[in-house]
């Protein structure tokens, strides 16, 4: 059996793994592959340019861009940090397991960039939950003080991985979709789609119950400090 | 029959759009680039494979030079924001809303009565179809209601698409990528090798070895979507699918999860992980992925055990 294609495999991690432009690094390994499969230069362009063209349906959704640009124009970020910030006064944990559900919800609704580090970590959702674990706890060794803003982040992140997903027209669904249809296993957006929702539910268990751990184990600590639990 | 080709029309729209107003701007490789994809998008079913091969390739060549940078159209200054924010509240989210409420309802609307009878949507891509005609819904809506200026909504996509530059087409070059895979036999090498390895008709097993690759190659590749055609076209489909008759959907839905959790534990995804902690000031660059280890590794035996009962234990 001709092993060589294998390598277009080690070319698509090497390339990345190097920082290469992922545009160049995914034709160069899809070029490799084809002439070590022992196709000509001219069947390999042909092949890509009818893959490409087949899947052209996964760029369909950036038509969407317009509607939230224009929303954002208007104020849609500005909505969703006074919403965030109807939030002061929670408790660290409360605060970022609410921002947890929010972040899932509006991703899974197609609105993946309410929330975002620059946007709404940064400004709002970090020095909230840093006020708000001061509140609880006293001031915080820099240390943990570190662990509280990076929670913020992470909070962030799993929020946003886990429920942009559930959101059919999304580029993740769509390749998943175009990569099936082209190995003769054609399906719908919706039908995978609902299959996040496992996970997305198991996100906001596990990540949401982290959350709360650390804002125990910050309140432990002080506990010990002050000699009460509460300051 | 309304099909993919209406809304491949819509989207050439859009994006030949955007070709002529960064043109306007004075951003020549934004307009060649965008341009090439309208072209595409526009010509892609009556063009030859060839011709279709040399678009991609033009595209990858304007994007490799650098030529497609961020812009800066005129939009509302941040107090202008603010000040419509308060004015307007939450009815800002409704026109967003409309998308989704349309697609979904629309699709189980079609399918679920004698609407499907009609054929009025091609098989199988009522949801996507739906979708076009939801943002055309929402984009009138926002009109209707904000009134903006006429190329408002070109000229914020035009913002927005920019930002995102030539990372717009990597999907779709990797499902290209996943097809080529396919043509040259890369399942059925692996598929051979992996059969070798893992013993025979461990279902479980393999799922492991699909779950964990997946994971895998996201942290050595920064990049969850780089990942998912390998892994397909290794392990997912030749394995998982073909061998042991699993439901293709839970492996591709929950495979594609499983190298979330990958993202999750990576410095090489420097957006997500490397840029916050420098945005909040951290010490420890790592210090966001320390935080995400303890959720991201239950999280992927959690997708594991999904995947081993949704793809097998319920289908079968």
């Amino acid at each position: 059996m001709n092993y060589w294609p294998l390598l277009g495999i080690a070319l698509v991690v090497i390339g990345f793994a190097l920082r290469f432009n992922p545009l160049l690094v995914v034709v160069g390994a899809a070029v490799a592959t084809g002439l070590l499969a022992s196709l000509d230069v001219v069947a390999v362009v042909e092949a890509l340019g009818k893959a490409f063209n087949d899947n052209r349906y996964i760029s369909v959704t950036w038509i969407i861009l317009p509607v939230i640009g224009l929303l954002e124009r208007y104020g849609l970020q500005q909505r969703a940090r006074t919403l965030i910030e109807g939030m002061r006064g929670a408790t660290m944990g409360r605060l970022l397991v609410i921002y947890l559900g929010f972040r899932q919800i509006t991703a899974a609704l197609g609105m993946k960039d309410i929330g975002g580090h620059p946007q709404a970590v940064r400004p709002l959702v970090a020095p909230m939950a840093e006020a708000a674990a001061e509140k609880s706890h006293g001031a915080l060794p820099d240390d943990e003080r570190e662990q509280v803003l990076a929670m913020a982040a992470a909070t962030d992140n799993v929020g946003l991985f886990f429920g942009e997903d559930i959101f059919f027209a999304i580029a993740s669904i769509l390749l998943i979709q175009g990569v099936f249809e082209s190995a003769g296993y054609p399906l719908t957006p919706l039908q995978l789609s609902v299959w996040a929702i496992p996970t997305a539910i198991c996100a906001f268990i596990i990540h949401g119950w982290r959350i709360t751990a650390l804002d125990r184990r910050l309140g432990r600590r002080s506990g010990q400090l002050s000699g009460s639990a509460r300051p | 029959m309304i099909t993919y080709e209406w809304l491949y029309w819509l989207a050439g729209a859009f994006f030949a759009g955007w070709a002529v107003l960064s043109l306007r701007d004075g951003r020549i490789g934004n307009a060649a680039f965008w341009g090439v994809l309208a072209a595409s998008f526009f010509l892609g079913s009556h063009l030859s494979d060839f011709a279709n091969g040399v678009l991609v390739l033009a595209l990858v060549a304007i994007a490799g030079v650098g030529a497609v940078k961020r812009s800066a159209p005129d939009t509302t200054t941040p107090e202008e924001r603010a000040a419509f924010s308060a004015r307007l509240g939450n009815r800002l989210f409704a026109p967003a809303l409309i998308v989704p409420v349309t697609a979904v309802a629309g699709t189980l609307l079609y399918n679920y009565t004698p609407l499907s009878d009609t054929g009025l949507f091609a098989p199988r891509r009522e949801t996507l179809i739906l979708f076009g005609i939801g943002v055309l819904l929402a984009l009138a809506a926002a009109m209707v209601w904000l009134r903006p200026p006429l190329l408002a909504p070109a000229e914020e996509g035009r913002r927005l698409i920019d930002s995102i530059g030539w990372a717009a087409i990597l999907p779709q070059m990797l499902a290209a990528l996943g097809a080529v895979f396919a043509l040259a036999g890369v399942g059925d090498i692996i598929g051979g090798l992996a059969g070798g390895v893992i013993p025979q008709g461990s279902v479980f097993l393999t799922v492991v070895v699909f779950a964990l690759g997946m994971a895998l190659f996201t942290i050595i590749m920064g990049n969850a979507f780089a990942a998912f055609p390998v892994m397909a076209a290794a392990i997912g489909i030749p394995l998982l699918v073909e061998t042991y008759g699993g439901n293709p959907a839970v492996i591709g839905a929950v495979g594609m999860l499983a190298g979330f959790c990958g993202t999750l534990l990576t410095p090489m995804a420097a957006n997500f992980n490397i840029v916050p902690a420098a945005l909040l000031e951290l010490k420890d660059q790592n210090a966001v992925i320390r935080q995400q280890v303890g959720t991201a590794i239950p999280l992927l035996v959690c997708n594991i055990v999904i995947i081993y009962v949704g793809a097998f234990l319920l289908w079968n």
